[in-house]
């Protein structure tokens, strides 16, 4: 535990940084492909849509008075899932008062209704062929019931993207948070098709689910976020690093949480594989699992960038990452030559400290100028870079300490304070 | 701030002593088993056989129908489906105690009219001709011993006098009715055969003919009135005691079919006695309904079925009608503060015969019977979502059905909820230690008022476990612990900060709290919606959703953090004890570290 308490600290305090939000080419990418994997897979397989969706077929089997136990129901539905009939892998065998049996499998084609009406025999071979009677069952998901279910799944999200919008006053955010939940839902949806898993209604509430924690977890990143890049100009740091920084804090959190999310559903998994085989528990189980571990990878490796990417079209933020660029070269540089030039809102003329007379930019904060400065002189423009050299304000002279032009240095007390 | 904050020992009391009332509720109200879905227990298939072959899109026009009445108010996922061309099969989960409303809900045609009583009469057999020639007699003999009048219109007139609105009743219900006393039935009355224009003055059958017809009714009615008579069932039967609307003579059987546009002759079963009504045609038709409700009125011990009429005019009956809201105001005005009753007729019976008590302007009324909450909230159902287009047999094949999940895949789920949370427990404990010991408090206690919880509303609201329920609820474990993990990840990053364990919890708290509430504001969110617009199972996953998050959100504000706070006054935990889970080694700051001069970036 110490190691992962270290590196949580670490990461704290910035010491230690995983890049969450550059190399944006690269990640999208990866988004990309594993979307367009799962839009493949839905064109090409397609879902598997259960009986609840597509109607199906229907064996009442009376199989005489006292016959119909949960036990021989047991025994019924494993014997027709076990017979690798395509459309009745999964049978829903009930018992029907105390001397039938009903079975429920999809729609089946003549062939394989035979072969179901073979197995049936097979377990019960009392029965007459007479005694099995078929019909066929409408959806009890109809149409309404799944357009219902959209129109919900539509207004919440307006309502979210809504109040992620009010609440950190940036709907950017609320569209990174789309972004990394349209991901998640393509992925879970690309389990689905790729696996042929039978989409049932548990899986659309997995679904459902998934929808709620994926959008979850982003906000609580978000949130972080928010508190680490409202004081940005003061920190001296550019909004992406600001929000690396914040994932990188969350991030002890975000490997937490996934592991305590990711534990009852790999339970449910594993006990389900060890006791009962392939059902419809050990499905919901996985897409979950899929779903949830794409969330916390979607909250921690997408919707970030996504952000940062869309923050730095703004020219404020630009900005402010052209001054942290320059303040933390300057400071790399020399520390101390950096501090009066920076805060005293001083130029450096052109051929300043190495720090400062760096090409990649540096603007001056005009409103940070001190009055009493020099006559400002009309600077010329830098070729090639299309931007105006600050205006020297004090009168620069060779340094002896340093070994080269310095500005002059006002009196202590007329410094802008730090 | 400090001053106004509440000591964490007495949140805690409280709180558990909020847990302590709603055990005891539990004890009091429901079982102490959850009720179980149609996956796990199984429960009650009713197969409903539609008579005379409907079209496709009728059948399922019936199903979505019959869906919504047993899926409209609770969240126990009961399953409706077509089967063949002609049969609907609804399934319900448990036992179910109340299985002949039940079976009523399902097959219930729902159709309702209000029609006006021309003629009425008690006894079947005795005076069966009191209605004969109209002319000086009082025809209206109400047996009725108790109020079934009663509070007729209160709805309405609380819009318009409230002082009246309190009005109970059973005044007028001994009330010797007159309606047919005034004129002999003469050649010019209108007549109830499909005549459409029945004044002869060029305007189609309007709600004034009925009210004229009601005063009078034409010989033909009359006579069919008199030719049939009721059982003790309520079924209109005629001379040879066979069922109405086979009698040979087509004139008559007609009387006995509830169709809008035709007069109609039905009989109300009350308290053992029969009346029989001869009513007028259909004034107000179930389809302009716009909303119907079970409840009980102010100052009254029965349950009525309120409803609600609009005044749409496309949907108006008769058509040509201003809309239901302005016939029943004309009919109110033409009945008010007379003995003339109207009835109102379900499915060609008729639930009660009332007088009107006061002029209803805004279509609101109320349906009083023999009802108890069940009965009334299920025909409250049933007009709400509409009539159905098909009839169904008489008698439905209903049968208990088994489970439809193997025995072993509750056992499974519940092994696997047991053993993932005690995963979580563990892992809970390895990472944060002492605090570790918080987060399982935390859970158990989460985990014993969403047991509560569930056994509440599965008594209060019909919720079932299914067997994806129980797996969300396994997976709201993890949801639930993540709270206290952003918690506590926030008090250790305040003592990374230097502060000191007290200090951090407070801090801490503060920005973890405003995270914690916008991240369960999205969840609640999410459930709530999916709840009002979603039906069946996705209605009871925003349910379980909502409940866990609530669930979540209390356990975190009114247990983990008093408890937290509380356990900070011990030397144990705010010394930085290697246990307490918050020493300077587990929080990665005990190395010295090589601070960089000019703070950091």
């Amino acid at each position: 535990m110490g190691k992962m308490s270290r590196l949580g600290n670490d990461l704290y305090q910035g010491r230690k940084s995983i890049d969450f939000t550059g190399r944006r080419l690269l990640w999208y990418g990866v988004t990309i492909l594993i979307v367009a994997a799962a839009v493949a897979g839905l064109a090409v397989r397609g879902l598997n849509f259960g009986v609840e969706f597509t109607g199906g077929t229907t064996f009442s089997v009376a199989v005489g008075a006292g016959n119909a136990s949960q036990d021989n129901a047991d025994a019924l539905r494993d014997a027709i899932g076990a017979a690798n009939i395509e459309n009745a892998d999964q049978p829903v065998v009930t018992t029907a008062g105390d001397q039938a049996l009903t079975v429920q499998v999809q729609n089946l084609s003549p062939e394989e209704r035979q072969q179901v009406e073979d197995v049936i025999e097979q377990q019960f071979p009392d029965v007459a062929p007479n005694d099995v009677s078929t019909s066929d069952v409408g959806p009890s998901w109809g149409k309404e019931v799944a357009q219902r279910a959209a129109i919900g799944v539509g207004i919440f999200l307006i309502l979210v993207v809504i109040f992620i919008w009010a609440y950190f006053r940036e709907w950017k955010m609320s569209v990174a948070a789309l972004i990394a939940l349209i991901h998640d839902v393509a992925i879970t949806v690309g389990v689905y098709a790729w696996s042929g898993f039978e989409v049932t209604p548990a899986a659309v509430t997995g679904l459902l689910a998934i929808l709620g924690f994926s959008l979850y977890d982003t906000v609580v990143v978000f949130d972080k976020i928010k508190e680490n890049t409202t004081k940005l100009r003061r920190r001296n740091q550019s909004y992406g690093d600001a929000a690396n920084l914040a994932v990188n804090q969350t991030l002890v959190r975000s490997i937490n949480t996934s592991i305590v999310a990711l534990i009852p559903i790999g339970a449910i998994l594993y006990v389900s594989a060890v006791q009962l085989g392939a059902s419809s528990l050990q499905d919901l189980a996985l897409a979950q699992f899929v779903g949830m571990g794409a969330g916390v990878y979607s909250s921690v490796m997408l919707a970030p960038r996504v952000i940062v990417n869309l923050k730095s079209l703004e020219t404020e933020v630009q900005e402010q990452a052209r001054r942290a660029k320059a303040r933390q070269r300057a400071e790399a540089a020399d520390r101390y030559a950096a501090v009066p030039a920076v805060t005293a809102g001083r130029p450096a003329r052109e051929t300043g400290p190495e720090g400062l007379e760096d090409d990649d930019s540096f603007r001056i904060d005009v409103e940070e100028t001190d009055d009493e400065s020099v006559q400002p002189a009309q600077s010329p423009t830098v070729a090639g870079r299309g931007r105006t050299v600050p205006t020297q304000h004090r009168p620069v002279a060779p340094s002896s300490s340093s070994g080269r032009n310095q500005p002059v240095r006002d009196p202590r007390s007329k410094r802008g304070k730090k | 701030m400090a001053a106004r904050r509440p000591s964490p020992g007495r949140t805690l009391v409280i709180f558990f002593l909020g847990i302590a009332v709603l055990y005891s509720l539990v004890a009091l109200t429901a079982s102490w088993k959850p009720a179980l879905g149609l996956d796990l227990q199984g429960g009650t298939r009713i197969s409903l056989k539609a008579l005379n072959s409907p079209s496709k899109d009728n059948l399922e026009e019936a199903r979505k129908i019959i869906d919504q009445r047993v899926n409209g108010t609770g969240v126990s996922e009961a399953s409706v489906t077509t089967s063949g061309s002609d049969e609907i099969v609804v399934e319900v989960p448990g036992d179910t105690k109340n299985r002949n409303e039940l079976e009523d809900t399902v097959k219930r045609t729902a159709q309702l009219r209000f029609r006006l009583v021309a003629c009425a009469d008690a006894d079947p057999g005795a005076s069966a001709t009191a209605c004969a020639g109209g002319s000086g007699t009082p025809t209206l003999q109400r047996a009725a011993p108790f109020g079934a009048d009663k509070g007729k219109g209160g709805k309405g007139k609380k819009t318009q006098s409230p002082t009246a609105s309190a009005t109970p009743t059973g005044t007028a219900s001994a009330t010797p009715g007159d309606s047919g006393s005034d004129q002999p039935s003469d050649s010019t009355s209108p007549s109830t055969d499909a005549t459409t224009d029945p004044a002869g003055d060029g305007k189609e059958w309007t709600t004034q003919d009925s009210l004229d017809w009601a005063q009078a009714p034409d010989a033909e009615a009359v006579a069919a009135y008199n030719a049939l008579s009721c059982d003790k069932e309520g079924n209109v039967v005629d001379a040879k005691g066979k069922p109405g609307a086979t009698t040979k003579d087509p004139k008559v059987a007609a009387y006995a079919v509830d169709t809008p546009d035709h007069a109609l002759v039905s009989c109300e079963v009350r308290g053992g006695s029969v009346i029989k009504y001869l009513l007028s045609r259909s004034v107000i038709e179930g389809t302009e309904l716009t909303d119907a409700a079970a409840q009980i009125p102010q100052n009254q011990v029965d349950w009525v079925v309120t409803i609600d009429m609009g005044n749409d005019k496309d949907k108006a009956n008769p058509p040509g009608s201003p809309g239901a809201e302005d016939d029943f105001e004309k009919i109110s005005e033409a009945l008010v503060n007379t003995n003339r009753l109207f009835a109102i007729v379900l499915d060609g019976k008729v639930l009660s015969a009332p007088t009107m008590n006061a002029v209803i302007h805004d279509g609101r009324s109320e349906i009083s019977g023999d009802f108890n909450e069940t009965t009334a909230t299920s025909l409250a159902n049933s007009l709400k979502y509409g009539a159905l287009p098909i009839a169904f047999d008489k008698d439905p094949k209903v049968e208990e059905i088994g489970p439809s999940l193997a025995g072993n895949q509750l056992q499974a789920g519940l092994t696997a909820g047991a053993i993932g949370v005690l995963l979580v427990m563990l892992y809970c404990l390895l990472y944060y230690r002492g605090l570790g010991l918080v987060v399982v408090a935390s859970l158990f206690v989460a985990a014993s008022i969403t047991y509560a919880m569930v056994l509440l509303l599965s008594e209060a609201a019909g919720f079932t476990l299914t067997l994806p329920g129980i797996a969300g609820l396994i997976i709201a474990v993890g949801i639930t612990a993540d709270s206290f993990i952003i918690f506590f990840e926030r008090i250790r990053d305040e003592m990374r900060e230097g502060r000191s364990m007290r200090v951090a919890v407070e801090s801490g708290w503060a920005r973890a709290r405003v995270t914690r509430m916008a991240a369960n504001t999205v969840s609640v969110l999410s459930a709530l919606v999916l709840y009002i617009f979603a039906s069946g199972v996705v209605k009871g996953f925003g349910f379980a959703l909502g409940l866990s998050t609530l669930v979540d959100l209390a356990v975190l504000f009114w247990f983990t953090k008093p408890m937290v706070s509380y356990l900070a006054q011990f030397k144990a935990f705010n010394s930085g004890h290697k246990l307490s889970g918050l020493s300077k080694e587990t929080l990665g700051t005990d190395t010295p570290r090589t601070r960089v001069v000019g703070g950091e970036a």
